[in-house]
């Protein structure tokens, strides 16, 4: 009885405390939302002025993917509902492939990007995690919208999506990814060894 | 799509002349064309939905600009970015776009947009006159809302549905009703009517090298889409149908946020046959 009540008191003042707190908590994950955004920007720039060979540029890329994106995640969802059939260890070898394939393939374009500037805007909270919206001027076009959606559910914050002028990445790859199956006839395999070749 | 009140809106608008009846007539009878073989999407349909019916005649199509762009314009363009200098290239895109704007004004009147219809006359008088017959920007300058609209976003404001996907010959993909702004907005800049204007079709062949500037600077990336990927038909046809609908929903942030949020639970279809499904739906429910 006593320890029912105890909870119940505990359990309002919890509430009470939650109602009260939500501002600055959420501003505290928005920051980090925004200072991760930040980072990656940083950490892409000076990879692509450090001069070195394409090559050594995409072994860079891939990891500062593998550090600030959730590829599980990302790879799980690109694969679609195949994900669910494919045993742990293809899921793993599709993930590894994966996060080889998408560094390359987006890496290649960070070229264009040489002398650009990108300006971390704002963020706000969505269903699973943060939206973060950026501003990229690149020479002799107009500013462009790329959005990074942020969560933490893999137990750091991490990007799992990107959005460029409303192009969702992973939508985009799912799309891709799915094609690619189909010219396979759902042959798993042999994507994940093609894929080790592609972008 | 409710293309019958269309003709009447434009009619008010576009006859300056009897010299231009013709094209007037001609503009009537593509759009009574388009609108008739309009077809629209299912009701309840997802807003990150594709829909498109006439996959089969578009694919062919898509083929044929492939060619086009393979054997005419990337060469074209790769060549032209090559041998022309760089800030003459960004001079000519510029200038493509400032004739253009006394057509965008014509859209934010058509729109109901005063405010950005004044300031896309105002960038049009800077930058031709300050900024050397439109050949730089200076307006950019003076942190003027940026200008960007065409027919098919009239449309869009006027309640004129998607339609289904199209991809046109020669220009590319599109939707039925940004097909009948294009169409429409070959005629509509009132630069065409000027009696000092210095060649027919300055806009459209302006269009053309713009075009072909950005074909050229960004070759790699568009070459990754159309020759690269395992499917161009559908890597283009989704790039499309979500930048389009991204920038017509930029204004208003509620339509921006709808988006994002159909729940991918409630269309409950296979997520890799049915790919549209909201962009920001939570991968991490699956």
């Amino acid at each position: 009885m006593l320890n029912n009540a105890l909870n119940r008191r505990h359990f309002i003042a919890a509430g009470l405390a939650l109602a009260m707190l939500p501002a600055p908590a959420f501003a505290q994950t928005e920051a980090a939302a925004k200072a991760l955004v930040t980072s990656v920007v940083s950490d892409i720039n000076r990879v692509i002025e450090s001069g070195k060979s394409e090559k050594a540029m995409l072994r860079d890329f891939e990891k500062i993917f593998a550090q600030y994106a959730d590829v599980p995640i990302m790879a799980r969802y690109a694969l679609g509902a195949d994900a669910r059939t494919a045993s742990p260890t293809q899921l793993k070898q599709f993930t590894a492939a994966f996060q080889g394939y998408i560094s390359r393939k987006y890496g290649r374009r960070f070229r264009e990007f040489i002398g650009g500037e990108v300006d971390v805007r704002n963020a706000r909270k969505i269903k699973a995690g943060f939206e973060v919206r950026t501003m990229v001027k690149l020479r002799g076009s107009a500013p462009f919208d790329v959005t990074f959606l942020v969560s933490d559910k893999s137990g750091r914050d991490k990007f799992y999506n990107m959005f460029i002028e409303g192009v969702n990445l992973l939508l985009t790859e799912r799309t891709e990814i799915g094609a690619m199956l189909d010219a396979r006839k759902g042959n798993l395999n042999q994507l994940i060894t093609d894929l080790k070749k592609t972008g | 799509m409710s293309g019958a009140h269309v003709p009447g809106h434009l009619g008010e608008t576009k006859i300056v002349s009897s010299r231009f009846r013709l094209k007037h007539l001609f503009l009537l009878s593509v759009m009574a064309l388009v609108s008739a073989c309009a077809t629209t999407p299912p009701e309840g349909a997802s807003r990150s939905d594709v829909f498109d019916p006439y996959e089969n005649a578009n694919r062919g199509i898509h083929k044929f600009n492939l060619g086009v762009d393979r054997f005419l314009f990337r060469p074209a363009s790769k060549g032209y970015v090559k041998i022309v200098p760089d800030p003459m290239v960004t001079s000519f895109s510029t200038f493509a776009e400032n004739i253009s704007l006394p057509g965008q004004a014509v859209d934010y009147l058509l729109q109901g947009n005063p405010k950005q219809m004044g300031n896309a006359l105002l960038r049009f008088v800077i930058n031709m006159t300050v900024g050397g017959f439109g050949l730089s920007s200076p307006a950019d300058e003076l942190n003027l809302p940026p200008v960007d609209t065409d027919f098919g976003e009239t449309l869009h404001v006027w309640g004129v549905g998607e339609g289904a996907y199209i991809e046109l010959p020669f220009y590319g993909p599109s939707t039925q009703r940004d097909a009948i702004g294009v169409v429409v907005n070959l005629f509509s800049n009132p630069i065409n009517f000027s009696p000092t204007r210095p060649a027919d079709n300055l806009g459209v062949y302006a269009e053309i090298v713009r075009r072909m500037g950005d074909r050229g600077r960004f070759s790699d990336t568009v070459d990754s889409i159309l020759y690269e990927s395992a499917d161009s038909y559908a890597q283009a046809r989704l790039i499309y149908l979500q930048n389009r609908r991204f920038e017509l929903a930029r204004d208003d942030e509620d339509a921006y946020l709808d988006l994002y949020s159909d729940p991918y639970a409630e269309t409950g279809t296979d997520p890799v046959r049915d790919p549209y499904l909201d962009p920001y739906e939570d991968p991490y429910a699956e």
